[in-house]
């Protein structure tokens, strides 16, 4: 790589060191009320969140609405600040060693809108070019940049470098999206349901895409969807999501084989499924996620879970290891033989089998 | 893994790219197809042109008036449009009348659309406190109809063309502020002005290229339709004695020193009023098209 317009960061702990790690990261929103914005609530958008993203990896993110996915994925490209937590980026801590400008040197993102991610009055080209500008790269080198990346995603720079968003497709928008986030090197890439506003088959196209560009690049990818299939697809591990909280975090077929935790179950449970004699007319979970605001003692789930006991009302469960697997935790009392929780000896038993 | 740029060198000159017109010739071209547009903006053209080249239109002298020639009707030989109260060519002076009206409409428009910009934009962009403080004062500024206001402080400053048009800026900042703060708050979180700030850019070019461009036309459209307000709001200051003075044409203070005439000559009384009606329906419709013109997503 002799002459890359724009030099990546270099990698600086070696292969093993994780290129995220976030401890117990928390992100409050205020509500405020009254006429002197008097601090009344706050919305628990993100509560004691922590894990890690491997080097060249895809970290999948799945979980209702208003899980705190979105956030956490803001959180990881510093959009929005944390209340309290460490975020290590390749072993900068942000905030100490670690700059804001020197994360948005390593990560980048792609949104779910893929119009309103796009400034209507730029040209294709000047969209995919700003940020090498901005980091120092000459005009004509930047438009150059931005027509090999173009050609990259599949949309010819002759026909597409000088138009404007709105004479895309949606496709084709997310392409862009795609080739902008790549024009700065970032190593590390969030992809907010960045294929979810598609239709299927363009889906299938731009996850293919993404695929072959983490190969070239060597990217790291996190990458949060609601589509349970297009998370097996592409992820190497997924985290689920709860109100704030992670639930369950491991490697994808292992989740697949073993739901530890009942809201996991409950999520894979909710896919539809492509058999006809597989029909589900029951829904496995009722009702709203509660109100992050006021969030339920305790475990968060206990309140929707088919195997609440009381104790699950007032401790707060910690992540422990699935059939003594470290890789695959998940925070239920189920799996602590300690708890007190009646069925933990059989649900430890049958998750071992 | 490979690298982007590498080939850059290689591949020698971009092939040619086929360009999208760019957004300003795109809002003149639906602006030219527009026949509301060309029909009003064909005569605006021509009170605004008519009203700078007064001096070459081989009118007569505006403040030469003549003690025998006093009220004559329009129509009358020698005076196409009749003469005023003191024997004055009425379509001279309705034309040279043009440009201090024109003036007093459109600079103090012109000025409170660029300060109004910079404190909306401020404000929208950076909240907050900052928000809070601009945004407060503006309010106070709402507590009063804007007549009574540019009014109050064109009497506190005193006659004169100067102090009206600083009175008619200081009239039209609060509501031009106020639709700026509420344009570029809405801007202020769409995901690409996220994109632009992760892509590391400072908060004065992410403002500068990424909000500016597209807060910029809904307020630029709300200012013109300002003009015709500033317009009236001049003439009315005029016509109270607190703007241009006499014998200065200006169609405000001409309809005040005409109203006496009301009764002998009632048209010609009128015309200086027409001028006004004419040109802020021309300013209100053209305003009109060119909120549509600058729609980008048809």
């Amino acid at each position: 790589m002799a002459d890359t317009v724009v030099d990546p960061r270099p990698d600086r702990g070696g292969p093993a060191q994780p290129l995220v790690i976030a401890k117990s990261l928390k992100r409050h929103f205020t509500i405020s009320k009254g006429l002197f914005g008097m601090k009344a609530s706050a919305v628990r958008a993100v509560d004691d969140v922590s894990f890690t993203v491997e080097k060249g990896e895809t970290l999948g993110i799945v979980g209702e609405s208003g899980c705190g996915k979105s956030t956490t994925a803001r959180i990881l490209v510093g959009l929005t600040p944390i209340d309290s937590g460490d975020l290590i980026f390749d072993g900068e801590q942000l905030g100490g060693d670690l700059t804001l400008k020197d994360l948005w040197a390593g990560v980048q993102m792609v949104f779910q809108d893929s119009y309103a991610s796009l400034n209507p009055r730029l040209t294709i080209e000047d969209t995919i070019a700003f940020g090498p500008r901005m980091r120092g790269t000459s005009t004509d080198d930047a438009r150059a940049l931005a027509h090999e990346l173009l050609t990259r995603v599949g949309l010819a720079p002759e026909r597409f470098a000088g138009r404007y968003p709105h004479e895309l497709s949606g496709g084709q928008r997310q392409r862009v999206n795609i080739a902008r986030s790549l024009a700065i090197r970032p190593r590390l890439v969030i992809l907010d349901e960045a294929v979810s506003a598609l239709d299927k088959s363009v889906e299938a196209q731009v996850l293919n895409l993404l695929t072959d560009l983490k190969a070239e690049f060597g990217l790291t990818y996190v990458f949060i969807s609601h589509d349970l299939n297009v998370v097996r697809y592409i992820s190497d591990r997924i985290m689920v999501m709860y109100l704030g909280e992670v639930v369950e975090i491991g490697p994808v077929e292992k989740i697949w084989q073993r739901r530890a935790h009942p809201y996991t179950a409950a999520l894979f449970a909710a896919m539809p499924s492509m058999d006809p004699d597989d029909r589900t007319e029951v829904p496995p979970l009722a009702g709203d996620p509660p109100n992050p605001i006021d969030p339920p003692s305790g475990c968060r789930f206990h309140t929707r879970c088919a195997f609440a006991e009381p104790m699950c009302g007032t401790a707060r469960p910690t992540a422990m290891p699935v059939a003594g697997d470290a890789d695959h935790m998940a925070a239920c009392h189920m799996l602590d033989p300690a708890s007190g929780h009646s069925r933990a000896a059989a649900r430890i038993a049958e998750l071992a089998a | 893994m490979a690298s982007i740029g590498t080939s850059i060198a290689a591949s020698g000159p971009p092939k040619a790219v086929v360009r999208s017109k760019g957004y300003w010739s795109g809002v003149g071209a639906r602006l030219r197809r527009d026949p509301v547009a060309l029909v009003f903006g064909t005569f605006l053209f021509a009170i605004i042109g008519a009203a700078i080249f007064a001096p070459y239109l081989g009118l007569q002298d505006p403040y030469a008036g003549s003690m025998v020639s006093r009220l004559k009707p329009v129509g009358t030989p020698g005076h196409l449009l009749g003469t005023d109260e003191l024997g004055r060519d009425m379509l001279a002076r309705l034309i040279y009348g043009g440009r201090l009206t024109l003036l007093l409409g459109l600079l103090p428009v012109l000025f409170a659309f660029m300060i109004g910009t910079v404190l909306g934009v401020l404000a929208g962009f950076v909240g907050g406190l900052v928000n809070a403080v601009i945004m407060r004062t503006v309010d106070v500024f709402f507590a009063f109809p804007s007549v009574l206001l540019a009014i109050a402080i064109s009497a506190a400053l005193g006659a004169g063309i100067i102090n009206s048009i600083v009175s008619l800026t200081l009239v039209f900042i609060p509501p031009i502020t106020r639709v700026a703060e509420s344009v570029t708050a809405s801007v202020r979180n769409l995901e690409y002005v996220d994109a632009a700030r992760i892509s590391g850019a400072s908060a004065f070019t992410v403002v500068r290229v990424h909000v500016l461009g597209n807060v910029v036309s809904p307020i630029f459209v709300y200012a013109t339709s300002l003009t015709s307000v500033s317009m009236i709001l001049a003439a009315g200051l005029s016509f109270l004695g607190l703007g241009v003075k006499p014998p200065e044409a200006e169609w405000g203070l001409m309809l005040n020193t005409l109203r006496s005439a009301i009764y002998i000559n009632p048209l010609i009384a009128a015309l200086p009023g027409v001028m006004i009606f004419i040109t802020s329906l021309c300013l209100n419709l053209l305003s009109d098209s060119l909120r549509t013109a600058m729609n980008i997503k048809d």
